[in-house]
């Protein structure tokens, strides 16, 4: 394990309404691996949700909002860090145009690469993974190869590319729901290219496409997995991941 | 009362309706997989090896912001030097008008029948349609356009109108459809295009009217400039004594020096070439040389209301170069007709409602709607069109004309919630009951507006323990 | 009712009623190339043109042996040392009608300015040119290109051109990418295009 060149900063976790509510044993798998890392880790309490939803589906006003209390909840910290590529990208590039100013905010990857310098965060997740890049994190982000170069370094961990990974899920925010049609034929193609690859886990930086792929993959009944990055990256020899922890 | 703007095509469902349809076309999805994927890879290699081009983008998206911000003195400025030249400029504010002038410039000519090459603008204001009612003939020469006009079709593509047709289907048509159909005709491209050759040589050596799109024009010397490939542009510029261009009111440049970044975008975004086989520049009338009558159409037909939006008027950036329907995960699906408009896919999703100009029209304002927001599109554009950016901003103006609706209800309810920690942390707990939903670790099937989600995909089993629960139990 | 031009120059004007920020073009691409003449022979080649090179003593024979016997259209300022005997001419000379155009094997010029980088010739229907028809109906084009006439790079290439001359640029033969998008050669304009590359 590589030692975190900043030493020990104090940073926020902004858990994004989805994972919060949904899958807490990802935003418990950030606080682990910051921990780990030598960070010391907040979660302020008045967190909710970045307005995303809101905003993409055309409610600025309502977004504004939800960004005004981010912004508010946040004041003062060096560094946020969400498990979500797509939160990451409205909070930095939408809540600005907004009007307001939103503490430094990292999506996890972007964190451990560009702020604490590992890419080797001492992780052990013995199965074969295939990593879905999120468009967000892929196009509004730009977080490029980093999650990937942290997965090269998770021992154990066999690494098997997907097939054209750059292509959208099919999820969208609401449009999952307003042009279902649609988003399950785009889904259908990123389950073929996942299953095409044999992995047992398909993980990605963001849970709501994790949600929306991983749902058609249970649909399905395929027997793939889906475990957010984080969750791969808190495992480790002595405490490893398994789905009882979820 | 306006008319209406036939940039859509009237009766067409919205978009979600029409894409169900268009997603069960087995035949329709292999031919767009193949298509939009052949070109994906040979766009991606063209723009490759340039090591200017986000440079290129960026002078590409600043020369049309600026044309557009002065867009009264650029138009005022082409008008003149096209007139100096020996052309004649038309105005046009709406579709109906600038049909009007061109079939009262056929009808002068004494011509039944205009050669046609393939334009946007005059498909867009459904010239076709307009001159056949007026008498007039109207012949596509276009290789893809002319598919459609035999198969009596839809455009379904900015760049190749009949992409949504593989070779044997084109076969077919021509079979079916062209009076002179040579022997033997095979599904081989090369023969295939033969046909096409052969179908409309007479028609181009006879032709004394001609009607034509611009991809640019240059407002300080009048130049025209039309980029083809097949070279029916060229019998459509050269060989008819008439010619009339219909242009957008946006296609300008500046200056002649500012065509070098376009000539060097435009290629390479649309038909992955270093350069496309033909460009023409003509600027009015050369005597001895090509038509000795020139028409200029400039058309607004809602640009102008799009130029007032100030986050809507980066879609006049727009050089139709179609990269943004080839890279869309939606269009790839869907095809073009389910956009019914011609201008499809991504750019079509921001640019038809604005052109339309009415929020309460249902069809157009769906489309703003059609788009997982991906961004695949921003990332191609030559223009830097910020298409996720239009696109949220008009599924707001969609959402304000439609007023108060169960969605927007519950979206006030959702933004009440989360305005309060303690609403929401009671929301989780309440939403945590949807476990008993649960069976064998999955929802199969939720009620409500969830039922869509569950159509397809199973929901996750909501947690006994919300993230922030545990905290406040372990760290609080 | 006011006219057209009137009310769309005012809908335009009253559509940038705020003022929108003064436009600075970046230009920071390259506005000259390292594009050599092999690049060039190179990528006009690669639309499937074909492609000779020979020292300017050669051009002549090259000429005549490419031209064999058929009936080709010359441009009316063709250099007289091009028009080799063994060729039945066709001057344009007083011009030659739509008929005897279709009619030809093929036609014979020079061009106004070449581009390395993209391969392409650009004709401007000047000198050795002639009309813009004349290279349109004939089947067959063979263009010479002197090497001082080749720019590396299309911005070089345009600030050599006159843009109010009837420009024609021309990239390989004619093709399309009508169908399947992928690109066949052969449709309109001339299916075959030879280029000699004269280093002079």
């Amino acid at each position: 394990m590589q030692k975190a060149v900043v030493e020990s900063p104090k940073v926020a976790l902004f858990a994004t309404c989805v994972t919060d509510t949904l899958y807490p044993a990802t935003a418990r798998a950030v606080v682990t691996l910051l921990e780990r890392l030598g960070c010391s880790v907040e979660f302020p309490l008045d967190q909710t949700c970045c307005g995303q939803m809101h905003f993409n589906t055309g409610y600025p006003d309502h977004a504004r909002g939800l960004a005004g209390s981010y912004e508010r909840t946040f004041a003062g910290y060096d560094a946020v860090i969400a498990p979500s590529g797509s939160c990451t990208g409205m909070v930095r590039d939408i809540h600005p145009q907004l009007g307001t100013t939103p503490a430094p905010t990292y999506e996890l990857s972007e964190f451990l690469v560009d702020v604490l310098g590992v890419t080797d965060v001492g992780a052990y997740f013995p199965h074969r993974v295939t990593y879905h890049p999120t468009c967000h994190s892929l196009r509004m982000l730009g977080v490029g190869d980093k999650p990937l170069s942290l997965l090269r370094a998770v021992r154990g961990l066999d690494l098997v590319a997907l097939p054209d990974a750059e292509s959208c899920c099919g999820f969208g925010g609401t449009f999952a729901l307003k042009n279902a049609d649609t988003s399950t034929a785009m889904l259908s193609d990123k389950m073929r290219h996942v299953l095409d690859t044999g992995s047992e886990v398909l993980t990605a930086g963001d849970n709501s496409c994790l949600m929306h792929i991983g749902g058609g993959l249970s649909r399905l009944r395929t027997g793939v997995r889906t475990v957010h990055l984080a969750e791969i990256l808190a495992s480790t020899e002595e405490d490893p991941w398994s789905p009882a922890t979820r | 009362m306006v008319t209406r703007n036939p940039v859509t095509w009237l009766g067409s469902p919205k978009f979600p309706d029409a894409a169900r349809t268009a997603l069960a076309d087995t035949q329709l999805r292999s031919n767009l997989r193949k298509a939009t994927g052949t070109i994906r890879g040979r766009r991606a290699s063209a723009v490759g090896e340039m090591t200017d081009w986000e440079e290129l983008r960026l002078a590409g998206q600043a020369l049309k912001d600026e044309v557009l911000t002065n867009l009264d003195v650029y138009l005022e400025r082409l008008e003149k030097s096209v007139t100096e030249r020996g052309g004649v400029v038309h105005w046009a504010r709406d579709a109906a008008e600038a049909n009007e002038i061109v079939l009262r410039l056929v009808r002068e000519t004494g011509a039944d029948e205009v050669v046609k090459v393939k334009s946007m603008a005059t498909a867009e204001i459904g010239l076709n349609e307009a001159l056949e009612a007026g008498g007039v003939t109207a012949i596509e020469t276009d290789l893809a356009e002319l598919i459609v006009q035999l198969g009596n079709d839809r455009p379904s593509h900015i760049l190749v109108p009949a992409i949504h047709r593989n070779r044997s289907e084109i076969r077919e048509i021509f079979q079916r459809e062209m009076p002179d159909v040579p022997e033997g005709l095979t599904d081989e491209p090369r023969v295939l295009a033969e046909a096409a050759r052969a179908h409309l040589r007479r028609k181009f050596l006879s032709a004394r009217v001609a009607v034509s799109g611009a991809n640019f024009a240059v407002a300080d010397t009048g130049s025209i400039v039309v980029l083809e490939s097949e070279g029916n542009g060229r019998m459509c510029l050269t060989l008819p004594e008439t010619l009339i261009t219909v242009m957008g009111i946006e296609k300008l440049v500046p200056t002649w020096a500012d065509l070098e970044v376009f000539l060097q975008l435009l290629p390479r975004s649309s038909t992955a070439e270093r350069m496309n086989p033909y460009t023409s520049v003509w600027t009015g009338v050369t005597p001895g040389d090509g038509p000795q009558a020139f028409h200029l159409v400039l058309l607004d037909n809602g640009r102008t209301a799009t130029l007032a939006d100030t986050v809507g008027r980066q879609a006049l950036r727009c050089i139709r170069c179609s990269a943004c329907l080839n890279v869309c995960p939606v269009y790839e699906r869907t095809g073009g007709e389910s956009y019914g408009s011609v201008y499809p896919g991504p750019i079509g999703a921001i640019l038809t409602p604005q052109l339309v100009d009415d929020p309460h029209d249902k069809q157009a304002a769906s489309l703003p709607f059609a788009s997982s927001l991906c961004g695949a599109c921003y990332e191609v554009c030559p223009v830097r069109i910020n298409i996720p950016e239009v696109l949220t901003h008009l599924r707001a103006s969609s959402v304000t004309a439609r007023g108060r609706t169960p969605e927007s209800i519950a979206m006030s309810a959702a933004a009440w919630v989360f305005s309060s920690p303690s609403r929401y942390e009671r929301a989780q707990k309440l939403a945590s009951f949807a476990r008993l939903l649960g069976r064998n670790g999955r929802i199969t099937r939720l009620p409500g507006p969830g039922a869509a989600w569950t159509s397809s995909r199973d929901a996750p089993v909501p947690p006994k323990q919300s993230f922030r629960a545990w905290w406040k139990e372990n760290r609080g | 009712m006011a006219d057209a031009r009137t009310e769309v120059l005012a809908r335009i004007r009253s559509a940038l009623g705020d003022r929108p920020a003064p436009v600075v073009v970046p230009r920071a691409y390259h506005h000259t190339g390292t594009g050599s003449l092999d690049l060039f022979a190179e990528r006009v080649a690669d639309y499937r043109a074909t492609v000779h090179q020979v020292p300017a003593d050669d051009l002549v024979a090259l000429i005549a042996s490419l031209l064999g016997t058929r009936r080709i259209v010359a441009p009316v300022d063709l250099p007289p040392p091009w028009l080799v005997p063994s060729v039945t001419w066709l001057p344009d000379s007083p011009p030659l009608g739509i008929d005897a155009l279709d009619g030809a094997d093929g036609v014979l010029t020079g061009c106004a300015v070449a581009i390395a980088d993209t391969g392409t010739i650009v004709l401007d229907a000047g000198t050795t040119q002639g009309r813009r028809v004349l290279t349109l109906l004939p089947d067959y084009h063979l263009c010479v290109v002197f090497a001082s006439q080749v720019a590396a790079s299309v911005p070089e290439a345009l600030a050599r051109l006159d843009p109010v001359r009837p420009l024609t640029f021309i990239s390989g033969p004619s093709a399309t990418s009508d169908i399947e998008l992928n690109r066949v050669e052969g449709v309109h304009g001339p299916r075959t295009l030879e280029v000699i590359i004269v280093r002079d």
